[in-house]
């Protein structure tokens, strides 16, 4: 009997393998992207949560939730919860919201004040796991004036806190009954936006299906689907095979697409900069005559040319080149001579195996990349080949965080940054010298006293002209004290189906997961033609 | 020829090995917060993301506190292990939901597509193999033992885009991924069972080599042994030797093979399941090892060597049942 039943259990595992196989063959791939009103997008990145409290959608453009503000395709801001832009009172530390009447969250309940008070307490609270919790430093208190007024007290003047309040609203009701780090909220999230989450299949997609209340109007796609594929060529495939209406692609596999009739390649403007840190307590990349010639020396032309496939700019600072805030004349112009000619006048003079020496010191110091990043890596290996012919030594190294933070005051590293909402957000972490090696901020550990009150004026003044001038300042320091070699600003690449019409995108931060591309306001897209 | 089958030695097995799970599990659990805890991976920067490279120190440090990640490593397993056995596996943080919930909703997809894929590489290797056997040299031996070797060497990850491509994209006839089609919502048999034919195709073509070879020198053996020379001499029918007594002698050793590779398996699903965006627990597992998330990397680690040490007891059992001479006394 037992050899029947083996034989009986392989009889079973045989069938079931069978009904399998028919059903594979007698329906081929039939609902390829789905009707005029649903669209389908690939995108790389998975979010861990959906839930503001720990992170999630605090750049905007989270599609469940709204914030207090939104910022337009030109990234000005804009009203959402709140009825119109915030007023400044007391030398720029109260901020008073007006709220938007009438709203509802997705289960029916009303929006008020209390659910705006109860987020960013939830997120201030030392309890709460929000690793960006930094960005709301500014915050005193946070104040319910009857259900429709909401005031900000700041600990001290800060003139970018508008382009804080983006950050998505979670209801009081729901979040507020719940462990706050791991409960149901953070997977099945409910929210005031123009979509409501239908399921999350983790490591598969994240469907989405239009508020037909929403504030704003209901959207006129129905169904919005974020596949999540994280190898960039499958992603390539499932475009092509009609599987997705739109993805985003590296450039090489973006420009694949270029004779495809049906669909359109968006580049994204950025904010997103690579950057080599030139750590002050390295004897070497420390020095001002070494970081000036690296500065003029290294070819960043080449690098968006070569590495990026034209897909982006030459980088200056972490102001890209097209932005109002960007300094004219600041650009550095390409000139091998010069930066010889700077290193010679410093003293460091032509050594053994063409690598320059000043007072028995060897021009040559370690460039860390994080492992696996082939833009980084490409990135390192450019700037070390152009540093080469300048005769500086830059020893390219990969590695982890892990390995790469302990060796940050001394060792150069391969960095990633940029924030478009305001100039405040990456410069003043990047270069304020009072935060110097205080986690990943100002990595360089870049020391400069004009620098610093330049900052500070900007961050405190409300005053446009102020501002301005103070990143001017800023800019033009870093011309004469280069404590980082910025190379390029990356344009994000979308490739999507021609039927949606015209699409627009923002300007994009580093940081770019399911808020930036094309889809940033999925809302407003007209169906299918 | 009926006969019942030795329950009570199968039960005495089933015991033994139960009462030996304990401290394997012990053991192996605390190997993995020992091996975590030396790892250089940070679980306060993972669960931070790219997040942390803007976050204060102040802000790092609170949630390494939080995390509970700044305990020394005994007192970390313990509070684990008590929790646990009361029925509380914790919570993960990189996943941000109780590590019950996260493993519960993808298991299932796993347990589908790992089971599929080993019934079908057991079946097409074992015919594929027999096939080989009879006639050693042969042909149809010389391409199946070569096409074997090959594709032991080809890694899962490297088929399964060549499956894509040849497919989904050349071909046209299956899905490159998912669970479901995209854009649709309802999980449907139909569609899981057509979007499950390359991922389990790819899988089981991965674990095939191991299961030809197996058999081919199994039945191979067999064939020249005294039963089967025996069974010619007295005259029956080629097929009736091959199936009746060459197949089921030579599968013995496959037996054993079946719980070799439920290790083997459990990674190559990890892999195939990545590419093939396989709503399972492989992306779970990646992420738990490389963010150092202690209560989802024990619960896994734990999960992974009960299958293991399931896929053991069951080739014990059917090894017993197919050749009474072993018994049960492993």
């Amino acid at each position: 009997m037992r050899a029947r039943s083996i034989r009986t259990t392989g009889a079973v595992a045989a069938t079931a393998a069978l009904v399998v196989a028919a059903s594979a063959c007698s329906s081929p791939d039939g609902n390829k992207g789905g009707s005029a009103t649903s669209a389908v997008v690939g995108i790389a990145y998975e979010p861990e949560t959906l839930s503001p409290l720990l992170g999630y959608g605090k750049d905007g453009n989270s599609k469940i939730f709204d914030g207090l503000l939104t910022h337009d395709a030109d990234m000005k801001l804009k009203p959402a919860l709140a009825a119109k832009l915030p007023k400044v009172g007391d030398g720029g530390t109260t901020y008073t919201y007006e709220l938007r009447k009438g709203v509802k969250f997705s289960d029916g309940k009303p929006f008020t004040a209390k659910d705006v008070v109860f987020t960013y307490e939830t997120i201030l609270d030392k309890k709460t796991n929000n690793a960006s919790k930094t960005e709301l430093d500014a915050v005193k208190s946070v104040e319910a004036k009857g259900d429709d007024t909401v005031v900000f007290h700041l600990k001290y003047p800060y003139a970018p806190f508008a382009e804080r309040t983006v950050l998505p609203i979670a209801p009081e009701h729901v979040a507020g009954e719940q462990d706050v780090n791991s409960g149901a909220f953070t997977t099945k999230p409910i929210g005031t936006g123009p979509y409501e989450l239908v399921k999350w299949s983790k490591g598969e997609k994240l469907v989405f299906k239009a508020n037909p209340d929403y504030w704003g109007g209901a959207p006129k796609i129905k169904n919005f689907t974020m596949a999540i594929v994280k190898d960039d060529d499958l992603r390539a495939t499932r475009l092509r095979t009609g599987d997705l209406d739109g993805a985003i692609l590296p450039p090489n596999l973006a420009g694949t697409f270029k004779s495809d009739a049906d669909k359109k390649t968006y580049a994204a403007k950025t904010f997103d900069y690579r950057v080599v840190t030139l750590p002050t307590g390295n004897k070497v990349a420390g020095d001002t005559a070494v970081r000036r010639a690296l500065d003029v020396g290294v070819d960043r032309k080449t690098m968006v040319d070569s590495i990026l496939e034209g897909a982006g700019k030459e980088a200056y600072g972490p102001v890209p080149t097209d932005s109002p805030w960007f300094t004219k004349g600041t650009e550095r112009k390409f000139d091998v001579t010069r930066a010889k000619q700077i290193l010679d006048d410093a003293g460091w003079k032509p050594g053994k195996g063409g690598v320059r020496e000043k007072d028995g010191v060897q021009a040559k110091f370690p460039l860390w990349y994080l492992s696996g990043d082939k833009l980084r890596q490409d990135h390192a290996l450019a700037y070390a080949s152009d540093a080469k012919k300048l005769g500086i030594k830059v020893e390219v190294q990969s590695g982890t965080w892990e390995v790469i933070e302990p060796r940050m005051p001394k060792d150069a590293v391969l960095a990633g940054g940029g924030s478009p909402a305001d100039p405040d957000f990456d410069q003043y972490t990047l270069l304020k010298s009072s935060l110097a090696g205080d986690g990943f901020n100002n990595m360089a550990h870049y020391d400069n006293p004009k620098v610093d009150k330049a900052l500070e004026e900007a961050r405190r003044s409300g005053d446009h002209a102020k501002r301005q001038a103070a990143y001017d300042t800023v800019q033009r320091e870093l011309v004469k004290n280069p404590g980082y070699t910025f190379l390029t600003h990356i344009d994000h690449l979308y490739v999507v189906d021609k039927s949606y019409g015209d699409l627009t995108t923002q300007v994009e931060p580093h940081d770019h997961g399911l808020a930036s591309g094309p889809w940033w306001n999925v809302e407003d897209w007209q169906p299918k033609k | 020829m009926t006969r019942s089958l030795p329950w009570g030695p199968m039960a005495r097995l089933v015991g033994r090995r139960a009462a030996f799970a304990v401290p394997v599990l012990l053991a192996v659990t605390f190997g993995v917060f020992a091996v975590a805890e030396a790892s250089p991976f940070d679980p306060v920067k993972a669960y931070a993301g790219t997040a942390g490279l803007t976050a204060s120190q102040e802000n790092l440090d609170q949630l390494r506190a939080n995390l509970g990640v700044d305990k020394p490593l005994v007192s970390r397993w313990w509070d684990w292990l008590t929790a646990a056995l009361h029925g509380d596996l914790g919570d993960s943080s990189t996943l941000r939901q109780p590590v019950a919930d996260a493993i519960g909703e993808r298991i299932g997809w796993s347990v589908l597509l790992a089971t599929t894929a080993f019934v079908l590489a057991i079946l097409v290797g074992s015919a594929l193999g027999v096939l080989a056997a009879r006639r050693p040299g042969g042909w149809l031996d010389r391409c199946v033992t070569s096409l074997a070797y090959t594709l032991e060497a080809a890694p899962p990850f490297w088929l399964g885009l060549l499956a894509v491509w040849l497919f989904a994209l050349h071909l046209g006839v299956l899905p490159a991924g998912g669970l479901t089609d995209t854009s649709s919502v309802a999980v449907t048999a139909g569609q899981v069972s057509r979007h499950l034919v390359l991922p389990a195709a790819v899988l089981a073509v991965s674990q095939l080599p191991w299961f030809v070879l197996y058999v081919r020198q199994g039945v191979g053996d067999a064939l020249g042994d005294d039963p089967v020379r025996g069974a010619r001499a007295r005259g029956l029918a080629e097929r009736t030797v091959l199936l009746k007594h060459a197949f089921r002698s030579g599968m013995l050793p496959v037996l054993t093979l079946v719980g070799s590779r439920v290790p083997e398996l459990i990674t190559g699903a990890l892999l195939v399941e990545t590419v093939f965006s396989w709503p399972g627990i492989a992306a779970a597992t990646v992420q738990a090892a490389t963010s150092v998330d202690f209560p989802l990397l024990a619960a896994l680690t734990a999960l992974a060597t009960v299958a293991v040490l399931l896929g053991n007891l069951l080739a014990d059992l059917l090894y017993g049942l197919a050749d009474p001479r072993v018994g049960f006394d492993g």
